[in-house]
């Protein structure tokens, strides 16, 4: 965790360093974002031209679907940070539980 | 640290949501609650998936009669968009300026009052095409999934205005940063229940 402040004697020469290594980390945020902007374009693309097999479509929006959920989670909510083992514990129960959810009713059940 | 102390821009933590032991708690109990968040978002597609397109009459609309790009894609754009924007807030609140944190704050609320504006009068559409509620086991689980995700929009927009308002004479401190960041956390998340939503329930529905 970077909570730990120093103990430097000018702890303004350390506020410089912080601040620009927030604004570097802000970059990093928009460029996610715009990548996220990019695969929703692409699904939405993809459904809008009726051409393409859905076949084809859906394991590909699924995918892209995935990919930005994971940029959600580890770039604007901080799982890509140190110390969120636990975290990622809770969320990848969830998500194991969710899956196997979903899977027991798109087999199993019959209606 | 003490939860009162006063800081200046060079004092204040680079990591204030986590630098009180009531922090930490906070955010991994969150996170705890997003776990079982995920659940029950994952029933909910489930039930969806199992019921989708199941009508008592072959008249009635389907997924693919009803669902529209447009909307969907309006929709998608204000809750990404208002993502980024609560990510500003939180970069704010890193570099101690609390002014900027609240205007980003409520550029985001006012994208999510849009998006669920939009939600309003896209449901409002479908009741008068005669897909409701009750009109279908389909209706039922469509209903039952985009509504609890708009509620859910709804509770995190009451969240934020909350702190917004009771905190905006007092300032950032340790005692208030972690709230601020735990909501903007619950933001994010239903940012990722909407790519499911919008993939799975519209993306998939007008595929067919």
């Amino acid at each position: 965790m970077t909570n730990q402040q120093s103990n430097s004697a000018n702890p303004n020469l350390n506020l410089e360093y912080r601040r620009k290594q927030n604004a570097e980390e802000m970059k990093h945020q928009v460029i996610t974002f715009t990548m996220m902007i990019f695969f929703t374009l692409i699904a939405f693309a993809m459904v809008a031209m009726e051409s393409i097999s859905r076949w084809f479509i859906i394991p590909v929006i699924l995918l892209l679907a995935a990919i930005q959920v994971i940029f959600q989670l580890y770039y604007f909510m901080h799982m890509k940070h140190k110390g969120h083992e636990t975290i990622a514990l809770f969320i990848y129960s969830g998500l194991t539980v969710g899956l196997i959810t979903v899977l027991v009713f798109l087999t199993i059940v019959w209606l | 640290m003490h939860v009162e102390e006063k800081f200046t821009d060079a004092t204040w933590p680079a990591a204030p949501e986590t630098a009180t032991l009531e922090g930490k708690n906070k955010y991994l109990g969150f996170w705890l609650f997003l776990g079982g968040e995920t659940v029950l978002f994952a029933s909910l597609f489930a039930t969806y998936l199992a019921l989708k397109d199941k009508v008592p009459d072959s008249g009635m609309l389907l997924a693919k009669d009803l669902y529209e790009i447009p909307l969907t894609f309006a929709m998608t754009m204000i809750l990404l968009t208002s993502s980024l924007t609560s990510v500003y807030a939180m970069y704010h609140m890193k570099n101690n300026s609390f002014q900027k944190m609240q205007t980003w704050l409520l550029i985001t609320v006012v994208l999510g009052f849009s998006f669920l504006a939009l939600e309003v009068y896209e449901f409002n559409h479908y009741v008068h095409l005669g897909h409701t509620f009750t009109s279908s086991a389909y209706g039922s689980a469509f209903y039952t999934l985009v509504g609890f995700h708009g509620a859910h929009v709804t509770f995190g927009l009451m969240w934020f205005l909350s702190l917004m308002l009771r905190n905006a004479k007092r300032g950032l401190s340790l005692y208030n940063a972690p709230k601020f960041f735990v909501a903007s956390l619950y933001w994010h998340f239903i940012d990722v229940v909407w790519v499911f939503i919008f993939t799975v329930v519209y993306l998939m529905g007008m595929v067919g």
